[in-house]
């Protein structure tokens, strides 16, 4: 076999394995996710909340636990479970007893503890706890992608309505509430947005891994980036390359997807900090 | 005409403690249209609190706060840092005010003075700059009221003298009321109409050149030497380790029950 027959071989299985149906569902539903994901992230970051998604996320899965035990798989569930979980924070924090920080964790964890207890308890459904923590972005179906997308389109239309409200509150809480942002409706919309995007995105990323969807893509594009607004759609841009990269990385060397997605974006983000600073030029 | 008569702020015997610890106790003074109200005391004399209970953001344990109806309030805070992770100029963060427009914030910016800043990272001005670009953003609502912490502070002194005339400029040419916290009277003297002595108690009001003269003023400011105020604290009531006011020799003119 001559070299040429074997890079034209190697050609030929890479353009297959590119068209095939559910890498491009996979990839769609992905982007779709990192879309959403991208400028939510940016405020987690901005807020400086990025333990606030891991609560979250640990919550989806006491969602899914208790979606289980009614028999079913509906993301409503997980999205409620989460919303109920952050309600609790909001309250806590407004008692002002504990710091944010342990209120995290205590919720985070008893969370997460509930959920596995359920799950372990459904004899007839033990199913494999890797596929919510790192999700299965290849089995994706169309009915989940038009979930997804449906997920996407609330959480940009959320934001962007929540978005110089939730900025004003970022940079300043008693400036913003003199100056009449309504701070309290602003939070609870953001939380709603954060549930919505991690129980729609289990199948992508899983509970473990949506954070860092969140997280690394925002804090890659902060070098670039000169405006909040400039940094939000940079974001969801170097998270849909990560999607795309981690997809393709998957697919050739055989490695679960959503690991692979989360190194492709923190590649982009070295990658982002090692270009010269904008910002302090 | 009611403009003139009702204030528009009054705070009527207000009262707050956390977990035991006496902050403030029994205070009452109102902001009028047109005056400059200036709170001052030491560090820890309960000043940015009784601001805060003033703007709402902090709830009395005693007493009330009335704003008059339908007023747009401008706040500078004490301080405001921006993490190095948000991207934003200083145009951009005047442009959170809601309700503010690209006309207004460039019309501020040159009142202020800091349009040669205005496409700056807001982490890369200096502090001089940044008070003066929260006394912008204060200004933006077309405010009835003004509510300043510390406005010169991280200011050089001529930066001071100016920002002081330019407070006093606004509330001429706005007509606005002014309640601001400072730490001595020396520049605000010429504008102030009312200074608070605070203490966790009210320890005397009154004009400035009445309260210059007052043993409670210096008694809480200390001596004057060559223009520079020291803030050494001679009491000559003593607080306890609560912070009430105990029994002590107090001067004869000191106001409190």
């Amino acid at each position: 076999m001559t070299a040429m027959d074997m890079s034209s071989t190697a050609i030929t299985r890479k353009t297959a394995s590119m068209i095939d149906d559910f890498i491009l569902k996979a990839m769609g539903a992905g982007i779709l996710v990192a879309i959403a994901a991208g400028p939510l992230g940016c405020f987690m970051i901005w807020r400086r909340m990025a333990y606030f998604g891991d609560t979250i996320s640990h919550s989806a899965l006491m969602g899914v636990g208790l979606g289980l035990a009614l028999g079913t798989a509906n993301p409503w569930v997980i999205v409620m479970t989460c919303v109920f979980i952050s309600a609790i924070l909001l309250l806590l924090e407004r008692g002002r007893k504990f710091s944010t920080d342990t209120l995290l964790g205590i919720l985070a964890h008893s969370a997460l503890s509930f959920g596995l207890i359920i799950i372990a308890l459904q004899e007839s459904l033990r199913q494999d706890m890797m596929f919510f923590l790192i999700g299965d972005i290849l089995t994706i179906t169309t009915d989940d992608t038009l979930g997804i997308a449906f997920m996407t389109i609330t959480a940009l239309a959320g934001l962007a309505y929540i978005w110089k409200s939730l900025l004003c509150i970022t940079v300043h809480e008693d400036l913003a509430q003199v100056e009449g942002v309504n701070i309290l409706r602003t939070k609870i919309i953001y939380m709603i947005l954060i549930a919505l995007l991690v129980a729609f995105s289990m199948k992508v990323i899983g509970a473990l891994l949506i954070t860092s969807l969140m997280i690394i893509p925002a804090a890659a594009a902060r070098n670039i980036s000169t405006s909040p607004f400039q940094m939000a759609i940079y974001s969801m841009l170097l998270g849909s390359i990560s999607v795309v990269m981690g997809i393709l990385m998957s697919a050739h060397l055989d490695i679960p997807a959503g690991p692979a997605v989360v190194l492709s974006a923190l590649i982009l983000f070295l990658v982002g900090w090692a270009l010269p600073n904008r910002i302090r030029v | 005409m009611t403009d003139d008569v009702l204030p528009l702020l009054d705070l009527e015997a207000i009262s707050l403690s956390f977990s035991g610890r006496v902050i403030l106790e029994n205070i009452s003074f109102s902001v009028r249209r047109g005056e400059i109200v200036t709170l001052i005391g030491p560090n820890g004399a309960g000043k940015s609190t009784i601001m805060k209970i003033a703007l709402g953001l902090i709830e009395p344990d005693l007493g009330h706060v009335r704003r008059a109806a339908g007023i747009s309030i401008g706040y500078m805070p004490q301080k405001v840092t921006i993490e190095d992770i948000l991207p934003l100029n200083v145009f951009d963060f005047l442009m959170l005010r809601i309700g503010t427009t690209a006309e207004k914030v460039n019309e501020v910016m040159e009142l202020v003075r800091i349009s040669h800043v205005s496409k700056t990272p807001v982490q890369r001005i200096s502090g001089g700059e940044m008070q003066r670009v929260l006394m912008g953003r204060a200004l933006l609502g077309d405010p009835d009221l003004i509510v300043l912490d510390e406005p010169v502070q991280g200011v050089d002194f001529n930066g001071q003298e100016e920002l002081y005339h330019l407070i006093d400029y606004i509330r001429h040419e706005k007509n606005c009321g002014v309640l601001m916290i400072s730490h001595d009277l020396h520049l605000v003297m010429a504008g102030t109409d009312k200074v608070i002595c605070l203490n966790r108690h009210i320890c005397c009001s009154g004009a400035p050149e009445n309260i210059k003269d007052h043993p409670e003023y210096h008694a809480l400011l200390g001596q004057k030497i060559e223009g520079i105020t020291l803030y050494t604290h001679h009491h000559d009531h003593h607080h306890d380790s609560h912070g009430y006011v105990v029994d002590g020799d107090h001067k004869k003119d000191c106001k409190h029950d």
